[in-house]
């Protein structure tokens, strides 16, 4: 919550120029036939995700050709909002040309990046993501209808929003791909727990295998460990790696090392001397506690020139969101 | 390009008359009313005469209060937090009865209330949308402290059975609620003849301002203030006195009251021109039967069109309406109106709803006709309800 929050803004204005014209104009809307297909040469597939009763359905028409592999020809029909509209659209047009395998690489992102006018602005609100989620999850229905194999084999989902449909894995991925921190980022992004809310947390009304709180935790847990993982593989090669992304282990030793390279000789010639007491995330600071030793402490300069050139040292050398406390 | 609103439940243009009226309590008249020196009392008369056009236009008597607030949401506050302070923490209920169907300000309340240990009981709505009557009685218990249930509703304008519910209460001893944010200002309001013991209303919804609403409160009944701080309202109501927004309130409720019949009549007409030519269209349906609605309101449902898209096209075409479904909200949830009234599920997330009010004209009903058919045609060539699917695809 900041001032920005406090009079809502309106989502369609936060919509980018490009989800505005497709939606008053989609190019890829209609349906392909056996006679368009027969035409082709290709295999017709046709294939619903989503539940008018859920409020958002697309349906995805593909023209395969067999030998290739290779989608000839696509098509859809939406039941949903502008954003549904306008990200079926575009996920059509990124699955012209492609073969299946490759169609089904493509993600949310992909989809919601192709809708953007400018590079680093999203196309749509956050609460609107999900519908460039369901635009996603058509192909691989789509996909597993070609391959002749149940999308539940295909993708091996198991269900942990029975209103919205939205697998495991979807979730997971999602919490990856775009580094959800709460649960209700999840539900703005995959309409997850956002009907009966029983998938968000135990108690609701119906016991549920799956909940979004433990789902999120664990995720975290695993992006933490893949990120140490990361790091230890980065150092172990010499590869250069960028404080933010050490451990808070690699982190002491990173400022250990700059201190005695270019702090304490100096504090020496003074006859004193430091040392790193502790060091502690707080938010986006790296906060680093220590003691001065001999003549240092107690020197007047010790809270104001020499802490100052001390940090100003491990900014520069390290990171500009380091803050210096002597204790 | 024509510009038309109709989303007149949402919020209402001030009447030009209005504005006038408040005008001076701005720049002129503009001392503090609790002040003894003549800046001051000189905005006196004008809240006196505020006061007596709010007391006649809902038929109160001198013996009742109508508090002054901030807006309905603070009146459904107020109602549902002091009987829970005054009849619940210390008394000996614990159970309120209200609708499915409310305003957010009175269901968010009682959300929060069930987690203070308060029993709440939600009736659900038959096929007209409204609360049959004897479902109340089914559900009273001498634990029960209070009735809250609206008097229209903002959705679908569906008319409740008010004096009959009021009744039940009486016969059982407990205190009734009603909110009538939807029902001021749309159709014939009497207090007293209805039988409520406490009644929200808000200005802004009959051609008054934004941010003043009013608590109907029968004999003076005591409640547990919500805001403390002075002795403004008679000690019921702290802060400043909202001067302008007080005269303006006063004067919207008399006009609104002298429109009635207007509206009745003239404003019931063109909403039922629109609905009918909006009927004609295949798969369309209106909620609730037409006599027992507000004159202003229509809800309809438009088969394989989500909401929002509906909006959108309108929106494009210059026409104001809304939809309490699904995407255009924060929160994903299907109307609950339309889960209420147990329509189609796949209809839950297809409702578009449009509000006349008495500054309407013909000419926009006429546009707005030729609009919506326009964009039902334009989203149902997209849509996938209506779209080719071979046999031996289908899931």
């Amino acid at each position: 919550m900041a001032k920005t929050d406090l009079i809502g803004g309106s989502i369609w204005e936060e919509y980018s120029q490009k989800v505005q014209e497709l939606m008053n104009n989609p190019k890829n809307q209609g349906e392909l036939t056996e006679d368009d297909a027969k035409r082709l040469g290709g295999e017709l597939i046709v294939a619903d995700f989503g539940a008018e009763s859920c409020g958002d359905a697309v349906r995805l028409y593909w023209i395969v050709d067999p030998k290739t592999d290779k989608i000839l020809d696509a098509k859809f029909k939406s039941f949903g909002c502008g954003t549904a509209i306008a990200s079926s659209d575009t996920m059509v047009e990124l699955c012209k040309g492609k073969t299946v395998d490759e169609a089904v690489k493509i993600t949310n992102i992909d989809v919601e990046k192709a809708m953007r006018d400018e590079p680093n602005t999203p196309a749509v609100p956050p609460q609107k993501m999900h519908c460039s989620v369901m635009a996603y999850d058509v192909i691989k229905k789509a996909a597993s209808l070609y391959k002749g194999v149940d999308m539940e084999s295909f993708e091996d989902e198991i269900i942990v929003c029975e209103c919205a449909r939205v697998s495991l894995n979807t979730i997971k991925e999602v919490i990856k791909l775009n580094d959800l921190k709460t649960v209700e980022e999840i539900t703005d992004y995959t309409k997850a727990g956002a009907f009966c809310k029983s998938c968000i947390k135990p108690g609701g009304h119906e016991e549920r295998e799956w909940y979004l709180v433990d789902i999120l935790a664990d995720t975290r847990r695993e992006m933490e460990e893949e990120k140490l993982k990361e790091a230890a593989e980065k150092q172990a090669s010499g590869e250069e790696i960028s404080f933010n992304d050490m451990t808070l282990v690699q982190k002491i030793k990173a400022i250990d090392s700059v201190i005695d390279e270019s702090v304490r000789q100096y504090l020496i010639m003074d006859g004193g001397n430091m040392e790193v007491l502790d060091v502690k995330q707080n938010g986006q600071y790296t906060d680093v506690y220590i003691r001065y030793l001999g003549a240092c402490s107690g020197c007047a300069s010790s809270t104001t020139g020499t802490l100052y050139a001390i940090e100003s040292t491990l900014k520069e050398k390290l990171d500009p969101n380091i803050r210096v406390l002597p204790i | 390009m024509m510009k038309v609103y109709l989303d007149n439940n949402a919020t209402t243009m001030v009447d030009p008359e209005v504005k006038a009226a408040m005008d001076p309590y701005f720049t002129e008249i503009y001392g503090n009313p609790n002040s003894l020196h003549d800046f001051g009392t000189s905005c006196h008369p004008a809240l006196r005469k505020a006061m007596d056009q709010m007391y006649e236009a809902i038929g109160a008597r001198d013996e009742d209060d109508i508090v002054v607030t901030s807006c309905a949401t603070e009146s459904n506050n107020w109602i549902l937090k002091g009987i829970y302070f005054d009849l619940i923490k210390n008394g000996d209920k614990d159970h309120i009865i209200t609708t499915e169907v409310e305003h957010p300000s009175i269901t968010a309340v009682c959300r929060w209330l069930e987690e203070q240990g308060v029993r709440v009981t939600y009736l659900p709505v038959n096929q007209e949308g409204i609360v049959e009557a004897h479902t109340v009685r089914d559900f009273i218990t001498d634990k029960t402290a209070l009735v809250s249930i609206m008097w229209a509703n903002n959705e679908t304008g569906a008319i409740f059975p008010v004096e009959q519910i009021a009744e039940i209460c009486k016969e059982k001893g407990v205190l009734l609620h009603t909110d009538g944010v939807q029902a001021v200002g749309k159709i014939p309001v009497d207090v007293i003849q209805a039988g409520v013991d406490f009644m929200s209303f808000s200005a802004h919804k009959f051609h008054g301002p934004k941010g003043v609403g009013a608590l109907y409160i029968r004999n003076g009944h005591p409640l547990t203030s919500l805001l403390h701080g002075g002795e403004h309202m008679g000690g019921r109501r702290s802060g400043t006195l909202n001067v302008p927004g007080i005269v303006g309130m006063g004067k919207a409720i008399e006009l609104a009251n002298y429109y009635l019949k207007f509206e009745e009549e003239h404003v019931r007409r063109l909403r039922d021109k629109l609905e009918d030519a909006i009927l004609e269209l295949p798969d369309i349906y209106s909620v609730g039967p037409r006599a027992n609605r507000t004159p202003n309101t229509v809800l309809v449902s438009v088969r394989g069109v989500e909401g929002e898209a509906m909006l959108w096209d309108l929106n494009r075409a210059g026409i104001a309406a809304s939809t309490g479904s699904a995407c255009a909200s924060e929160d994903l949830e299907a109307n609950p109106i339309m889960t209420a009234v147990g329509a189609d599920s796949e209809l839950a997330h297809t409702a578009v709803r449009l509000s006349l009010s008495r500054f309407t004209t013909e000419e926009e009903i006429d546009y707005t006709i030729e609009q919506f058919k326009k964009a039902v045609e334009r989203l149902r060539a997209i849509s996938s309800t209506y779209a080719y699917m071979p046999e031996n695809m289908k899931a």
